[in-house]
């Protein structure tokens, strides 16, 4: 539209092979860039050194909240079946023997301790990865290039965000250039 | 070392054939979900809903009438609803298994089936989840299996089994349905991206979540995958384990028994598995997809099912052993004379009434199953086909063996009854087949069946050769590092 300016938003460089895209990513980053990415269809081995990134620490939010499912459990068991008070004004538990067992038996309990945590350590997992992902995302720039429908079916793409600090239209472009992509374009974003 | 050298060094072929392409994999398994749905797709959908429409009419029926209407009645208080009950859950375990354990293993034929057989575990879980809920008899009091006090302020009893079964379905459900979203994220991506009307693009596009193949996100991703197996292995192991406690922790002769666990387990990785042959078998010529699903593939599920046949063998002739060794008569009397039909105490001289389930069982869970010693039987389609059929009708009656044949005749001899189905249990038992199928076949249609990303990744050349890259670094890339199948 008439009042919209378009900005540019990213360089979007393409690859057809994994080899390619790797030798690219190497250059990347050893041009010392942050905010860049590769576009795979696939997740694709050996990516991590070839981008320099450090590992991953999803496991940890995992490992939390699975350990907090583990101790719900135990509470809210030995709270309903073991004892008799109000705590909180939630309603009082109430000593249940079923078999001669002692009302908080612990080896019984094992089980849904085991399911509690392993319900929360996935649910955890879940939103963890996208909270770390940052998706769900509306929209992207990259979305903008019509190239990049590819990125989920059989190319490879790296793309280079505006907001790098060193990011810049020339030297940027004769970076990419150099690693011999099949395909290059700078990518516009409608700003109002 | 490249990647795939080791399974050069070995000598061992590429799962797919060499030179597929990754457009082609895109345009197979997309093009199912794009193009118009084939004759017998249609046929199977109708069929499955009418079939369901039967579930609802028997599910009706049975909550006017009650209980009665099925041929539950003393001594046998669980009958075709548990019996379907374990079976259902049973077969959801091999998706499980395929999807985690096989990943953990590093087992990479799994990414041909291991979306299906997801899907399938599922939906299965779902049929399962129906008949303990149902044969409450009144299912909406059903509430009070929550951990919520009931209204003279008493919660559930947590150390029932029958607790920890809640527990253990329902986050067996979840965590299945999680794991299964999470691999798909990646492909409705894939769709989106080729969606050509609107309405596809949003669809696709709000289930992919914005997905956009970045490497900063697979990284995460994988690592979240792996977590996912990593619990849902140990989970799939409770969650049987967990069934089996509902009758081992009993002190009924043939319940009574330690093997259980891993018996259940074992039974129920060997019933998914043939189900998931069974239907990967039909699909694979509906939608065309031998290139995808190799006999190779089919080959290996052949080998593993004949694994789980001796183990199935092995627990049912444990349990023989056993109820000989232990001396106590009760036992014996269910293995030998419930079971196996021996003995004269029948005051008419009969066999045990129900001996054919226990031979039906051992039949087509032991027997059969060893036709899959011979390669040529493994490549074959119509013998596995029919093995794996045959195998799901084996697994059911092992189930029914378990829980009938205990309990119709035990301590007691003046409380001994027969169990008898009535029309309704038959119904509601086939009625779950169209629900199963109908989910499952709106699976199929609209949502990749195979794991398009986990797929590409398994073709020859699909990782770098970063060592080769490094000391090449300063050459240019123009075929100077070969990349085979491109």
């Amino acid at each position: 539209m008439a009042n919209q300016t378009k900005t540019p938003a990213l360089y979007l460089a393409e690859y057809d092979t994994p080899n390619a895209i790797a030798q690219a990513a190497m250059k990347v980053r050893d041009a010392g860039y942050q905010k860049w990415d590769c576009h795979t269809p696939y997740a694709m081995h050996g990516m991590d050194e070839a981008m320099g990134l450090k590992p991953t620490r999803i496991g940890i939010i995992s490992f939390i909240f699975g350990m907090l499912g583990v101790a719900t459990a135990v509470f809210m068991m030995q709270y309903t079946n073991a004892f008799s008070f109000n705590l909180l004004n939630i309603g009082s538990g109430y000593p249940l023997v079923v078999g001669g067992k002692p009302p908080g038996a612990f080896p019984s309990m094992v089980p849904i301790m085991f399911e509690l945590g392993i319900l929360l350590c996935g649910f955890a997992t879940l939103f963890g990865l996208l909270h770390i992902i940052k998706l769900p995302m509306h929209n992207h720039p990259i979305f903008e290039s019509d190239r990049f429908e590819a990125a989920s079916d059989d190319k490879y793409f790296i793309s280079i965000e505006a907001g790098d600090q060193k990011f810049d239209l020339d030297r940027t472009k004769a970076l990419l250039e150099a690693t011999n992509p099949t395909y290059l374009e700078l990518v516009e974003e409608e700003v109002q | 070392m490249s990647y795939d050298a080791p399974i050069e060094e070995l000598g061992e072929t590429h799962l797919l054939p060499e030179g597929t392409t990754r457009n082609e994999i895109t345009e197979t398994i997309a093009g199912v979900t794009e193009n118009p749905a084939p004759r017998g797709w249609w046929l199977l959908f109708l069929l499955s809903v009418s079939v369901l429409g039967v579930m609802g009419a028997a599910l009706a029926y049975l909550f006017i009438q009650g209980v009665g209407v099925w041929g539950n009645n003393a001594p046998v208080y669980w009958a075709w609803d548990i019996t379907n009950f374990v079976w259902w859950i049973g077969i959801g375990h091999a998706g499980t298994l395929i999807s985690a354990i096989l990943f953990l293993f590093r087992q990479k034929w799994r990414t041909s089936i291991n979306r299906f057989a997801e899907a399938m575990t599922v939906f299965a879980v779902l049929c399962a989840g129906l008949f303990p809920a149902i044969h409450t008899g009144r299912p909406w009091f059903d509430y009070y299996l929550f951990p919520i006090p009931n209204q003279m302020d008493m919660w559930p009893n947590f150390k029932s089994p029958l607790m920890w079964d809640v527990f253990a379905v329902s986050t067996y459900l979840t965590i299945s349905v999680i794991f299964w979203y999470v691999g798909l994220i990646p492909d409705f991506a894939t769709l989106r991206d080729r969606s050509k009307n609107l309405t596809r693009k949003r669809v696709y596009g709000f289930f992919a979540l914005g997905w956009r193949g970045a490497h900063r996100h697979w990284q995460h991703y994988e690592r979240a995958y792996l977590i996912f197996a990593g619990i849902s292995t140990p989970l799939v192991l409770s969650v049987h384990s967990v069934v089996s406690f509902d009758f081992a922790t009993s002190v009924v002769p043939g319940w009574h028994t330690t093997i259980f666990p891993p018996y259940f387990v074992a039974g129920a990785v060997f019933s998914g598995f043939a189900l998931v042959m069974t239907l990967m078998l039909i699909c694979r010529s509906i939608f065309k997809l031998h290139n995808i699903v190799t006999i190779k593939h089919l080959d290996l599920m052949n080998k593993f099912m004949l694994g789980v046949a001796l183990l199935v063998g092995y627990a049912y002739a444990m349990e023989f052993f056993i109820a000989w060794y232990s001396s106590n008569p009760y036992e014996q009397w269910v293995f030998f004379h419930n079971r196996l039909g021996w003995g004269q105490l029948d005051s008419k001289g009969n066999w045990g009434p129900l001996w054919w389930a226990y031979y039906a069982m051992v039949f087509c869970n032991v027997i059969v199953p060893q036709i899959f010693w011979f390669k040529r039987a493994r490549t074959s389609v119509p013998i596995m086909l029919i093995a794996s059929v045959l195998i799901n009708i084996g697994m059911w009656f092992e189930r029914f063996v378990i829980i009938v044949t205990s309990t119709y005749q035990d301590f007691l001899p003046s409380s001994w009854g027969m169990f008898h189905p009535t029309l309704i249990d038959i119904l509601t038992y086939l009625g779950t087949f169209g629900l199963f199928f109908t989910l499952f076949l709106l699976f199929v249609r609209w949502i990749p069946m195979i794991a398009i990303a986990e797929v590409k990744g398994n073709l020859p050349g699909a990782h770098p050769d970063l060592h080769a890259l490094e000391a090449h670094d300063e050459e240019p890339d123009t075929g100077a590092v070969p990349v085979p199948a491109e």
